[in-house]
């Protein structure tokens, strides 16, 4: 049983300089056979599991992890979290998401401080105007929370704003959602890994997929670094490397993987407190809890795994980040990363079954996973231990890509991907 | 960031390249005969290796031609760059 996370706990151990705190999940020994193996260690991954053994009653199941939990995407991202996608199916998944956001740290007891402080998002020119107005009132017809804002009320939102008429890429209005905002990614998948091991989930790192053995349609188990694991159901959560998975089995996804950067800058007080994104000059900005200014850049059109991007990318961001905040001009960044990002043809994820029995794949997230977590983890869930998906996963199949019926968010999920 | 040997202006930085993706995918010659299953593996499916790559670039801010490459896609080093229509190198 663990012991519970309060102010009384926090007072408790302080007396003991912090020392005693119980290990938040166990380094359990691997054993022969799991009902199901999650692969992927990420937030998507650990939520699959923790939903698995918490509302579909399967505790006889594994996470495996090749290096260690949450140091992939989930570490990686800009953190941001809203539900203002265009299209029903969208909507329905992201708000899905964002509605399990709002009591997600009372659910695990897991402060993951999900802060609404609003996403806005900007438009520069006649077409932006038209797409962003549409959009809040499919979003609004969806039951989600949106604003169209002019150029005024952009300024008095975030003061720091440029909106001057002369710049290149003028400010001439944007959309806010309140309920959106950011949480911090690390405390996400910690929180669902102690959630899930006190469940009595394995999660098992350092353990790299190197197979996925079949007997024939079905899949019998996995082989890893740390020896092969039986199994009949696989659950492949792994982002970038999807495909990699995917080949293991024989199988083939419509993904392109491509380096996504982002970078923080040196801390200071506060001066924006939601996040502004911009789809046209594609630069994104929040401020995190430590005072850094966090920046997000847009992806490399070549396909890698190398884990960094070109530096002329990162130029481009802050090109149009300075004009859009002068106010920036003398700041120095700290830090600045790439992740690997798997890209669908139509910009929205795959939570599907395959053709090969027992073998599900959760993928092509893109570059916005991170605001999905608990509803990926959710509905994959419900995926894995129906054989069925949930009807809000249900248009997010594989099998779209052979009949046609995607979900084609590319510009119109608010920001280009 | 690295440098693509453009088989025609020589050696340039990737920025002022495009890249077209997987190379070597042949266009059907009668779409019109093909099943929903192969029309999707031709327009959708990818390889997305990691590891050794046959892919296409075009010198988009140069020559504007296109040509093929060989890159490994774990760590961006390229291998070998050919022509459009030439033989794939074996590596």
């Amino acid at each position: 049983m663990k012991n519970k996370y309060s102010i009384f706990s926090l007072i408790k151990n302080a007396f003991s300089y912090h020392e005693n705190w119980q290990k938040a999940w166990k380094d359990p020994v691997i054993k022969k056979e799991y009902d199901a193996i999650i692969v992927g260690g990420g937030g998507h991954g650990l939520a699959t599991a923790y939903y698995l053994a918490k509302k579909h009653n399967m505790k006889n199941i594994a996470v495996v992890e090749k290096g260690w939990i949450g140091g992939g995407n989930t570490g990686r991202n800009t953190t941001i979290i809203r539900s203002n996608y265009l299209w029903d199916a969208s909507a329905g998944l992201y708000d899905h998401a964002l509605k399990l956001w709002e009591g997600l740290s009372q659910e695990i007891n897991y402060n993951v401080m999900f802060s609404q402080r609003g996403v806005m998002n900007l438009a520069h020119n006649l077409q932006d105007i038209r797409d962003l107005k549409r959009r809040t009132h499919a979003n609004r017809l969806n039951g989600i929370d949106a604003v169209y804002l002019s150029t005024e009320e952009v300024k008095k939102f975030c003061p720091i704003i440029n909106t001057s008429p002369d710049i290149r890429y003028p400010v001439l209005g944007g959309t806010l959602q309140r309920r959106a905002g950011t949480a911090r990614h690390d405390a996400v998948a910690w929180g669902y890994a102690r959630g899930a091991d006190e469940m009595g989930v394995d999660i098992i790192q350092n353990c790299e997929v190197k197979g996925i053995k079949r007997n024939g349609d079905e899949v019998e188990g996995i082989e890893t670094t740390r020896g092969f694991i039986k199994t009949k159901k696989i659950g492949v959560v792994a982002a970038g490397h999807s495909s990699v998975l995917a080949n293991m089995a024989g199988l083939r996804l419509p993904l392109e993987s491509k380096p996504l950067q982002a970078l923080v800058s040196e801390p200071v007080k506060p001066v924006i407190d939601t996040v502004v994104m911009s789809n046209a000059v594609h630069a994104y900005v929040s401020q995190s809890d430590k005072g850094e200014l966090v920046i997000g850049a847009g992806t490399d059109d070549y396909i890698s795994y190398s884990q960094k991007g070109s530096h002329d990318i990162v130029e481009g961001t802050l090109n149009a980040i300075l004009e859009l905040y002068p106010i920036f001009s003398r700041m120095r960044m700290l830090r600045q990363w790439g992740g690997i990002v798997d890209i669908c043809p139509d910009a929205s994820p795959i939570i599907s079954k395959t053709t090969i029995k027992g073998l599900y794949f959760n993928c092509g997230w893109g570059t916005g996973g991170f605001k999905a977590t608990p509803g990926s983890g959710d509905l994959f869930a419900h995926t894995i231990a129906n054989d069925a998906p949930h009807k809000l996963n249900a248009a997010f199949n594989l099998n779209r890509f052979i009949s046609g019926d995607l979900v084609d968010e590319h510009g119109a999920a608010a920001v280009a991907h | 960031m690295f440098l693509i040997t453009c088989p025609f202006c020589g050696e340039r930085e990737q920025s002022e390249f495009k890249a077209g993706g997987e190379a070597h995918i042949e266009r059907p010659k009668q779409p019109t005969e093909l099943s929903d299953d192969e029309w999707a593996e031709y327009l959708f499916m990818r390889k997305n290796i990691k590891g050794i790559q046959f892919e296409r670039w075009n010198h988009s801010h140069g020559c504007r031609k296109w040509f093929n490459v060989v890159r490994d896609t774990s760590n961006d080093e390229i291998k070998s760059v050919y022509k459009m229509g030439e033989k794939p190198p074996t590596i």
